[in-house]
């Protein structure tokens, strides 16, 4: 039998190699951070979440420095990346995909860029009239040519602020949602074919994007050796709590119902999800996950805890939830293309590691956002709480 | 003859955008159009295929001739055809609700025809060609973010090759596993139907060679095409109906195993 | 220029500058997307004969008997049981060798082998298809054209 080793059962000849890799697991994590951050960002600008005000603009920089990397997974996945222009240029108005191009650079031109603009402004002003050197053009093009920082401007960029976060929030929910739909509209493969998909996307998002902040901002204020805000890291915690039982509730969902409707696709996708997918699904993203932040998370919420255990938790959870919420991308995208379309089969992922689509640069992509806010939060300070006086 | 300006800009943007229309109208003559070249007219073509599982035999002459018209990669996962064995156990009158899962193998896509394999007493075998379904309605064309695949005028679903991205979406879209990725090209490739062939008047190559002639080219526009006959006498299917992609290859005797 | 819009002068001049963004965009639009794009849908028309002319490498039956080149095999094909299998079925691709026959010569059939793809018995075959087990077939030994003329095989 001429079949590729890794392939066990029968699958269409076409199938047995994968066509998306780590990279596009990758890209909607990174994606999902981006709209995950903002929204936490979002609760204190609009819903007036007073005591998340210390991290807004360090989960603004974070949505920032992953939705500028976002783009790479994606170009190094490309057979044609210096052809991806196209995608603006002649968009397929049904393409999910094409559709998606368009709200990316909404969010990041419209929302995220002019609202960390607006925020960072008068400390903009100021750097433009006292830095020195090269940084000193950098923030003068910033500011637009315009030094304005009368109360009145101020007033105003704080009201339009206002308006773009809000603008923005449904904005976050396209965002990831729209990445959700470009799977969950293929109608060709039951693991991704449901309405559940972008809803289940999003939540996990915000999951994500919550977790990240969190962390982040705990080795921040290790590294800036600035005191940790606790009622701030508990109201992150307390939110990361609830959005995470809807997320799950919504998993469950899912599964519960392929269960029960045990379509033509269930025992094939049941078979993989007990092998193949085991260890990834049942035990990386269901137990270690899910589960176990979610009840690490209960505990701080039922429990009155010391500050160190409730840092300890927090860290173990959050860590615990980007692992999981990459475990479920890999999941839904190696997972979906492991089986085959006749039911009947099933083929192995081979990751290379130096090459184009290989490990090492999923590693470095994966670090490379990081990277990008230790520069973003040194070009524009997060922490800066002092604004410049008014100039009379 | 003195312009003021008000005139001016409006001549002058008149003159602008004569110019940019002429230019755009030369390059559209310019282009040569399809159904303007001798004897294909394009509007006279709808495209699709007939198969007879009654008749196939196996014998693979179809994938070789397909890879060798196309210059097709030969491993056999760049298949723009191939065929299926399907072997059914039958079922057991002592254990009538186990579920009977059929057997089936493609070794190297069936380029080489099949190999003997041990009889299991009482099981039903035969062969399923698979080929692009240039679907009406295909899920393929639909997700492609730049149109780079499309269906054409006359039914065939093609690639512009000059014009794909390599993001692989249509190949996750298909449901029929009919399309792969050409590592030469990096961008999408499947069954073109030979239109290179089919619009010169000749038919695919995977008919041509076809010895049984288990497989029928047929253009439904034309009311006197033997396909209109062979899809009124025999009882057809396509596959994956309830996905409604509009598939325009018809098998006939197509089992309901078949996936 | 009043207070009020010396206040709102940097947003202004955002506005301004994503304008001018749009509009570099139309205009690269322009250069980028060829002329013929979205003529019979959404799609580079120019593809279509593009697609059209790619090399062709099989001709077609009946291109074979004419012109008086191999009547006396397509006569004898026409009149006995293969007379519905094309010639470069066996033969493989011979668009070239149409052609021009000295430049390209058909490539030789290894019979046994060929034979044996289609008619070696196979239960997922037809019933009614002519089938042999080939290793009992006259005790597996010898040529399949000691016996059958590939062209006329039953006569």
């Amino acid at each position: 039998m001429h079949t590729l080793p890794g392939v066990e059962g029968f699958m269409y000849p076409n199938e047995m190699e994968l066509q998306w890799s780590i990279l596009i697991v990758i890209y909607p994590y990174l994606t999902g951070v981006v709209a995950g951050a903002f929204i936490l960002a979002s609760l204190q600008r609009v819903f007036n979440v007073k005591a998340v005000e210390p991290t807004y603009r360090l989960a603004l920089l974070t949505a920032l420095a992953f939705m500028l990397i976002a783009p790479l997974p994606l170009q190094l996945h490309l057979g044609h990346p210096e052809r991806s222009l196209e995608m603006f240029l002649t968009p397929h108005t049904t393409s999910a995909m094409a559709m998606f191009g368009f709200v990316y650079l909404w969010y990041l031109l419209a929302v995220l860029l002019i609202e960390i603009w607006l925020e960072f402004r008068p400390y903009i002003v100021e750097q433009a009239q006292t830095a020195s050197g090269v940084w000193r053009l950098f923030y003068r093009a910033l500011t637009l040519g315009s030094y304005n920082l009368s109360p009145r401007a101020l007033e105003i960029d704080h009201r339009v602020g206002r308006i773009v976060t809000v603008v923005g929030i449904p904005s976050a929910f396209l965002l990831h949602g729209y990445v959700g739909f470009i799977f969950g509209s293929v109608k060709a493969n039951p693991w991704w074919s449901t309405p559940l998909m972008p809803v289940v996307f999003l939540f996990s998002a915000i999951v994500s994007g919550i977790a990240a902040v969190l962390l982040i901002y705990l080795v921040y204020c290790r590294l800036a050796k600035i005191p940790v805000d606790m009622p701030c890291l508990d109201t992150m915690a307390k939110y990361l709590y609830y959005a995470f039982l809807v997320d799950f509730s919504l998993e469950m969902l899912d599964l519960i119902h392929r269960i029960y409707v045990s379509d033509e696709s269930f025992k094939s996708l049941d078979f993989m999800v007990h092998t193949r997918l085991y260890g990834s699904q049942v035990v990386g993203q269901i137990v270690l996950g899910t589960v176990l932040p979610i009840g690490l998370l209960g505990l701080t919420q039922l429990l009155s805890l010391s500050v160190r255990v409730r840092k300890r938790l927090y860290v173990a959870a959050g860590t615990l939830t980007m692992a999981g919420i990459f475990l479920m991308r890999w999941n839904v995208v190696i997972g979906g293309q492991l089986f085959s379309k006749s039911f009947l089969g099933y083929t192995t992922y081979k990751m290379g590691f130096a090459t184009r689509e290989g490990l090492l640069p999923a590693l470095v992509v994966m670090a490379l956002p990081l990277l990008v806010l230790s520069v973003l939060v040194r070009l524009l300070p997060p922490m800066e709480k002092q604004r410049p006086a008014p100039p009379v | 003859m003195s312009l003021d300006r008000r005139e001016f800009l409006a001549k002058g943007t008149m003159f602008l955008l004569l110019t940019g229309a002429a230019s755009r109208a030369w390059a559209f003559i310019e282009q040569g159009r399809p159904q303007d070249a001798p004897d294909y007219d394009i509007a006279l073509h709808w495209w699709a295929m007939y198969i007879d599982i009654e008749k196939c035999i196996g014998c693979g002459r179809c994938v070789d001739a397909c890879k060798v018209e196309n210059d097709v990669l030969p491993e056999a996962y760049y298949s723009r055809t191939w065929v299926e064995r399907y072997i059914i156990p039958p079922i057991d009158p002592a254990d009538p609700m186990a579920e009977i899962l059929p057997i089936v193998d493609s070794p190297n896509a069936g380029r080489d025809g099949f190999p003997a394999v041990p009889a299991i007493a009482g099981a039903k075998s035969f062969f399923v060609p698979k080929l692009c379904n240039h679907c009406a309605d295909s899920p393929c064309t639909q997700v492609c973010p730049v149109g780079a695949t499309f269906r054409g005028p006359d039914g065939v679903v093609l690639i512009d090759k000059t014009w794909c991205v390599g993001c692989r979406y249509c190949i996750q879209a298909c449901p029929y596993g009919c399309r792969y990725f050409d590592p030469r090209t990096n961008t999408a490739d499947k069954c073109t139907l030979c239109y290179h062939r089919i619009t010169k008047g000749l038919t695919t190559a995977c008919c041509e060679v076809c010895p049984t002639q288990a497989r029928v080219l047929g253009n439904l526009r034309n009311p006197d095409d033997p396909i209109h006959q062979l899809l009124k006498e025999h009882n057809v299917q396509v596959l994956k109906p309830n996905l409604a992609t509009g598939a325009k290859v018809s098998y006939n005797g197509l089992d309901g195993a078949v996936r | 220029m009043p207070q009020r819009f010396r206040d709102a002068e940097h947003l202004v001049r955002l506005v301004l500058l994503m304008f001018v963004g749009v509009l570099l965009f139309l205009v690269i639009r322009t250069f980028f997307v060829p002329a013929d794009f979205g003529e019979f849908g959404h799609f580079r028309a120019g593809t279509l004969q593009d697609i059209r002319n790619l090399p062709l490498h099989y001709a077609s039956r009946g291109s074979c008997g004419e012109a008086d080149c191999h009547e006396e095999e397509a006569a004898a094909l026409a009149s006995d049981t293969h007379a519905k299998v094309g010639c470069e079925s066996c033969h493989g691709a011979l668009a070239a060798h149409a052609a021009d026959p000295k430049l390209a010569k058909a490539a030789t059939v290894e019979a046994n082998v060929l034979c044996a793809r289609c008619h070696a018995s196979l239960a997922a075959r037809p019933k009614d298809f002519p089938q042999v087990e080939i290793e009992t077939h006259r005790e597996g030994e010898g040529e399949c054209t000691e016996c059958h003329d590939s062209h006329e095989p039953t006569s």
